[in-house]
């Protein structure tokens, strides 16, 4: 049995050790944030945070994960409380299709520095065939940092201030 | 598939010993992109990744022992990589982007023995070391000998890379150089990687070169020829174009869907002439 921890609640999978991280996380709990792209490695589409570092989930055999902290997209906001970071991307148009965000949320929300620049780095390893790039670099740069802030009272009053200005 | 999932060295080695057509998993950046294809069904998988002791980088007297468990990542913000061995360090940001540098390891990477290894030419300058245990003992192999071809190395059955040593650089080099030339700057395989250290005497006159290329022949190769020719002469423009000619007899580059064999023999020309002019970036 394979026990480690998803999005903070402690999970056990009893399947192949060989299965894809991917394919347990979307198949066995059902959460299906995480998107496969290219299935190699290649695209990011399918990017979760093991241990708090970005990692495309097809290229972990779950048995990789024992013991380990697994983070998809699910443990960002939800319909209607999105978090500083999604809302950005929301309001800066960093969304068409949709296909790569889940995976771009996940690594974007690790990143330490927003200019432009370190953005563009730091998401190089995702692919995005709608948005053309920039408004994706836009989003992330806009958006409130820390990026991984949750309901703290910083980020509450911030909200309040983001009601008031609208 | 059956996974072996050994707790420390030496029950990786035992293991191995007894199993010695397993295959030794480490980040799996390259195993598990063969594994959905099927090409591995049935067979039994060594994991590594819970040998502690092939994790660190620690400091020797004489040199830098990376662990070969070190992902990119670590390699890539490493003080004491990044202070001795720079252009390591550089060429291990350079691998993938940040969810393969996350996973990828030196060992897997050096075992996997692609002709487009981005470590390799940096590691063929240092004049590295790849030490390898087995149940036999361990042994230590220059790392311009461990490959034997394409995705083969000289590793004997039951070995594993236990960890990669960097001596000490007695001198600053005068100049360095990493660079890898893809057809974009993340996420691709080179047509051409160089890395490059130059030492120059009081007199000008050059010391010693070091200059090693990637993707241009079925292993990393260091240019011998040149560095033979260069050495205790002074640099010019005619020196140069010299090397660059020389640079041929080292290497035999391919034609692949990546790149044509005149395209990477003319941009390694361009780096090597660039780095002995130290006129680096003006193409």
């Amino acid at each position: 049995m394979i026990a480690f921890t998803v999005n903070g609640r402690k999970r056990s999978f009893k399947g192949p050790p060989f299965k894809r991280l991917l394919d347990v996380l979307r198949e066995d709990f059902g959460l299906t944030a995480t998107k496969e792209g290219c299935g190699e490695g290649e695209c990011g589409a399918c990017t979760v945070l093991l241990d708090g570092k970005p990692v495309t989930a097809c290229l972990v055999p779950v048995c990789q994960a024992q013991g380990r902290k697994v983070e998809t997209a699910e443990s960002l906001g939800r319909p209607g409380r999105l978090n500083p970071l999604q809302r950005s991307f929301q309001e800066n148009a960093g969304v068409q299709c949709g296909f790569c965000t889940p995976g771009l949320l996940m690594s974007a929300s690790r990143l330490k520095k927003t200019d432009p620049e370190a953005v563009r780095v730091g998401l190089a390893g995702h692919l995005c065939r709608c948005t053309g790039y920039m408004h994706i670099v836009e989003s992330v740069s806009k958006a409130p940092s820390p990026l991984r802030e949750r309901s703290t009272a910083a980020l509450r009053g911030r909200r309040a201030l983001a009601r008031r200005k609208r | 598939m059956t996974v072996l999932r050994p707790r420390d060295a030496a029950e990786a080695v035992a293991l191995y010993a007894a199993r010695p057509a397993a295959l030794p998993l480490a980040g799996g950046t390259d195993l598990l992109v063969l594994w959905t294809t099927g090409a591995l069904n049935g067979r039994t998988v060594l994991d590594l990744s819970g040998v502690k002791e092939w994790r660190s980088i620690r400091k020797t007297v004489t040199g830098l022992s990376i662990g070969s468990l070190a992902t990119h990542a670590e390699l890539r913000g490493d003080p004491a990589v990044r202070r001795e061995f720079p252009l390591l360090a550089a060429a291990a940001a350079a691998v993938g982007a940040e969810q393969i540098q996350n996973r990828g390891t030196l060992g897997g990477n050096i075992a996997n023995a692609s002709p487009a290894g981005d470590a390799f030419p940096a590691l063929a300058v240092y004049e590295a070391a790849v030490v390898a245990v087995s149940r036999k003992g361990q042994r230590s192999i220059p790392f311009c000998e461990f490959f034997a071809g394409v995705k083969k190395t000289n590793l004997a059955p039951g070995e594993l890379i236990a960890s990669v040593v960097l001596p000490y650089l007695e001198t600053r080099p005068r100049r360095q150089l990493f660079r890898k030339v893809g057809t974009r700057a993340a996420m691709s395989i080179s047509k051409t990687a160089a890395a490059g250290l130059l030492w120059v005497g009081p007199d000008r006159r050059v010391r010693e070169l070091r200059f090693a290329l990637g993707s241009m022949a079925p292993t990393v190769r260091r240019l011998r020829a040149a560095e033979g020719l260069v050495k205790g002469k002074r640099l010019g423009r005619e020196l140069a174009a010299e090397a660059c000619e020389l640079l041929r007899r080292d290497v035999s580059p391919i034609e692949d869907a990546r790149s044509t064999a005149e395209y990477r023999l003319h941009v390694s020309q361009n780096l090597l002439a660039d780095f002995l002019l130290g006129t680096q970036g003006s193409h």
